[in-house]
């Protein structure tokens, strides 16, 4: 067990596209910290895999370093490294048995006979596959070839992380809660660092105490659920998380008031820290935007209306903008309303990166 | 349920049992007919039984020839499957080279069988032929047309050279279809490159194994072209296959009854002997039913 750290990393797959200034990650410098559970979240393409491929080592980064605790394992191959990764189409050894397969990397590392025997028995009570251990690993579900290959890393009981890239692709809708949730569990028991790969928000935020969302190449904010929900660092965290994501909205600064499209819309005080040159915009979650008898705020069209059973999602135009609102199941939607923010949880972006407030 | 009955379905049927009718079943009943008669000429012919059967059977000639024919695709297998494994785990996996190395080790298999066979009867002549040549340069005696023991090692050289590419392209195939993650999962498991061709490259090529076995050994059973330009069988007996033999009893002495009982029996050999290869290349490796346990 260890802690990651990504010291300045950045990798181009080729040299030519790095001298084209085109890195699939362009810089990331963090830190995960010893048995924590970490999500990299973002959509494909933002460089979650390779950062991923960068820690296990099956790639070596362009520039920086990755370390271990103190040591240096840059260089290092994946099996030095010690570390396990679960892909995302389940790799099992199709010819052996279950515990054949759980057996196997042990086997490579010339652990005792006696020992590999009790590991593996102790392994497949907890991934609860003993009654199919004898069974050759080709035969089974993808859930249960899942569990295998998790297995397989976790039965090393001295790895130094166990990382996740997108496991749960190919499983069924009612196994992914079930799977996930044995996931958690496991890392319960085993306090190991966990790296998890997804674009599915509810997954990541289901499972990690730390988010990592990425964007083209880079890190935009590590945090908790609730911080990534609530000050999203990038106006692509507010869109990205939460389902409709935050309205963002082009604004003019007059003094401590936004124009937005026209109308004046007060915010908190204290922004510093950025300049008038600047693309200004207002982000604001859909669950903050309450819709007010017709004079009480910004007047806006209402489009359409979804409702999906726990709540209504209204879509709604303001001026030239797009705006959804979340409302309560049993509220009746006029069809003249304006809207109405809740002033502390105004976000204000400079350039799409949040101001923050004094 | 009720079944829809439609007679219009034959109809569509009806071409393709046509075509089989007369590529395959009338030819088939054709050599059937001629096994179970005699013939004296004049177009004659009269009932025999099984008795051509009987002498095909007892026939030390027909021992013989099936003898060599099971050594030589034994040992053609032998060679071709490993080697074609072989080269196929050598060959680039990506970049330029890859067109490069398939359209190679395709050649051979573009050129036709009798001009295969001219080639290395040319190639192995001590004369004229740059392998010859060089061999008996060498110092080696080597004289594939008295030699019984060179007529062998030529015909089974020119067939590894011949075929192996087959193997290869299908060894290939299979290889190229294994996806990155398994060579990533063996990496993080440790496993020894040994361990990586037994647990993942030979299970994943296992189909096209199993199609590359099958064709190679129904190929060479019924191999006729390449040695009958090369040796013609010779020197004496020692490289007459059943199908040289069979030509050379059918049209050579034209005893078309026992030529006719031998074909029957050289193809159900064929067919028995292939679907044992398939039953017991695909039953390898399988769940043995476990017993109380319904899935």
């Amino acid at each position: 067990m260890a802690r990651i750290r990504l010291d300045h990393i950045r990798h181009a797959y080729t040299p030519e596209l790095a001298k084209a200034n085109n890195y699939a990650l362009r810089e990331v410098d963090t830190a995960f910290e010893d048995g924590g559970a970490y999500a990299l979240l973002g959509p494909s393409g933002c460089g979650k895999t390779t950062l991923l491929n960068i820690i296990s080592g099956l790639l070596t980064p362009s520039e920086g370093h990755v370390r271990f605790d103190d040591k240096d394992v840059t260089m290092l191959s994946p099996e030095a490294r010690n570390i396990a990764q679960v892909f995302q189409f389940p790799v099992i050894y199709d010819t052996m048995t279950v515990r054949e397969n759980l057996a196997f990397p042990l086997k490579n590392r010339k652990v005792p006979a006696a020992e590999i025997k009790t590991r593996v028995a102790d392994m497949l009570r907890r991934i609860g596959l003993e009654a199919k251990a004898d069974r050759k690993a080709r035969g089974l579900t993808a859930d249960e070839k899942q569990k295998i290959s998790l297995g397989r890393g976790l039965v090393r009981s001295d790895v130094n992380a166990i990382l996740f890239d997108e496991p749960l692709t190919v499983i069924d809708p009612h196994m992914k809660w079930q799977l996930r949730s044995e996931l958690k569990q496991l890392h319960r028991e085993f306090q190991m660092t966990m790296v998890y790969v997804t674009h599915d928000q509810t997954e990541a935020l289901t499972f990690a105490d730390k988010v990592v969302v990425m964007y083209a190449g880079e890190v935009v904010q590590i945090g908790t659920p609730e911080e990534l929900f609530e000050r999203p660092q990038h106006t692509f965290v507010g869109y990205f998380i939460g389902s409709p994501g935050m309205n963002v909205l082009p604004c003019k600064l007059e003094g401590d008031d936004a124009i937005v499209s026209g109308n004046r819309v007060t915010i908190p005080t204290g922004h510093s820290g950025y300049h008038s040159s600047q693309k200004i915009e207002l982000g604001i979650r859909p669950e903050f935007v309450s819709l007010v008898p017709r004079g009480q705020g910004i007047p806006i069209q209402v489009e359409k209306v979804e409702d999906i059973g726990s709540e209504k999602i209204v879509r709604a135009r303001m001026g030239e903008h797009r705006l959804s609102a979340i409302v309560a199941e049993d509220k009746e939607i006029p069809a003249e309303a304006d809207a109405a923010f809740a002033a502390d949880r105004l976000n204000l972006y400079a350039d799409s990166w949040l101001v923050e407030r004094g | 349920m009720e079944k829809t009955w439609n007679n219009k379905a034959w109809l569509f049927v009806l071409p393709v049992l046509v075509l089989v009718a007369f590529s395959a079943v009338i030819p088939l009943m054709t050599v059937v007919n001629y096994s179970v008669q005699d013939s004296f000429g004049n177009n004659q012919f009269f009932w025999y039984g099984a008795d051509w059967f009987r002498e095909v059977l007892t026939s030390e000639r027909f021992h013989d020839s099936l003898i060599r024919n099971l050594i030589f695709s034994g040992t053609i297998l032998a060679i071709e499957v490993p080697l074609g494994i072989l080269v196929a785990l050598a060959m680039p996996k990506k970049g330029i080279w890859v067109p490069v190395c398939l359209v190679l080790m395709a050649l051979p298999l573009l050129i036709p069988w009798n001009v295969v066979g001219t080639i290395w009867q040319v190639f192995a002549r001590t004369d004229i032929g740059l392998l010859g040549y060089t061999v008996d340069a060498l110092g080696i005696n080597y004289n594939y047309v008295q030699n019984p023991i060179d007529a062998w090692v030529t015909v089974i050289v020119m067939d590894v050279w011949h075929w192996t590419s087959l193997v290869v392209l299908l060894c290939y195939a299979g290889l190229v279809s294994i996806p990155d993650a398994y060579y990533q999962a063996a990496k993080i498991d440790g496993a020894s490159r040994w361990a990586v061709f037994r647990y993942i490259q030979l299970p994943k090529m296992g189909r096209v194994l199993l199609i590359a076995v099958l064709l190679r050994f129904m190929d060479s059973f019924m191999i006729y072209t390449e040695p009958f330009v090369v040796t013609g069988g010779g020197p004496g007996n020692s490289t007459t296959f059943l199908s040289i033999d069979l030509v050379k009893l059918a049209i050579g002495q034209f005893n078309l009854g026992e030529a006719a009982a031998m074909s029957i029996i050289y193809f159900l050999i064929i067919l028995v002997l292939s679907w044992i290869f398939y039953t017991v290349m695909t039953n390898v490796g399988t769940d043995k039913p476990v017993k109380g346990e319904g899935e």
